[in-house]
């Protein structure tokens, strides 16, 4: 697992100009007690090439495929046939994004996405006697 | 009045456009179903054919890759780290393919079993298989 990082500040997202089609990771969402996580398929994208960005209350998560072709290499056949993922998830807001975690391995990107200390449920002791 | 009316011309098109997108639709004799896993492209070279097979999340070292005559079976499986019944969590979304997986291709006629490599990384298991040498195109010089 290598880390990815992730971008937190405001202004920096690259404007979606290339209003191309784009592929959709497919996802695991699991929620726990501390918070979620997220794992998401992008097949051929370097780690350093996943882009991770949180804007208010949305998560985007983007990254383009980079494949080995032989020069001269032909296409005649293609299931996976745009080269870039793109999705996009809306947080709610008892989620500390300033604190998500990102990983990528073997074409695996997982987010962890903690709740804010305050929104995690605690256990009320009753006292008897 | 009834909504769905369409004009004649409307109709038509749609014809058209049914004819359109039938037409070349001839199937492979070993076909895929939409949403198979693992998702395969393949290319081709005057001297190779080459294979890439979107395996997310499949640990390398437990790929199957076998050629037998002109067949190539890529065979594996993928556990997914879901959490048990024990654990308080809740599954959202579950949309990743879990389980067995095997996928058969047809590789034409002149592709040379033993000059096969495999590479896989960030998740696409990348395979060249070199073409017999007696069927790449030569070029045929004037003395």
């Amino acid at each position: 697992m290598t880390a990815v990082n992730i971008n937190q500040e405001k202004s920096v997202t690259k404007k979606d100009a290339e209003n191309r089609p784009v592929l959709r990771p497919l996802v695991t969402i699991v929620e726990g007690d501390w918070g979620f996580t997220l794992t998401a398929e992008m097949p051929g994208v370097p780690k350093e090439d996943v882009i991770v960005n949180v804007e208010s209350d949305t998560l985007t998560l983007e990254g383009e495929i980079a494949l080995p072709f032989p020069e001269g290499m032909e296409a005649t056949h293609a299931e996976v046939n745009l080269a870039r993922y793109k999705r996009a998830f809306t947080l709610s807001r008892e989620l500390d994004t300033s604190k998500i975690e990102a990983t990528q391995k073997d074409g695996v990107v997982t987010l962890k996405i903690p709740k804010a200390a305050h929104a995690q449920p605690r256990k009320i002791e009753v006292q008897i006697g | 009045m009834y909504g769905f009316n369409f004009n004649e011309s409307f109709i038509n098109e749609l014809e058209q456009l049914e004819r359109l997108f039938q037409r070349n639709l001839t199937s492979n004799i070993r076909p895929v179903a939409r949403g198979t896993f693992p998702a395969i492209n393949l290319g081709s070279t005057p001297q190779s054919v080459e294979v890439y097979a979107f395996v997310p999340g499949v640990d390398p070292k437990t790929l199957d890759i076998q050629i037998d005559k002109n067949l190539l079976t890529v065979q594996g499986e993928r556990q997914l780290d879901l959490p048990n019944e024990q654990e308080k969590a809740t599954i959202y979304a579950q949309e990743r393919f879990s389980g067995k997986f095997k996928r058969v291709i047809t590789l034409p006629d002149d592709a040379d079993a033993t000059k096969v490599s495999a590479n896989c990384k960030n998740g696409v298991l990348h395979i060249s298989i070199q073409r017999r040498e007696e069927a790449q195109p030569k070029r045929i010089e004037i003395h």
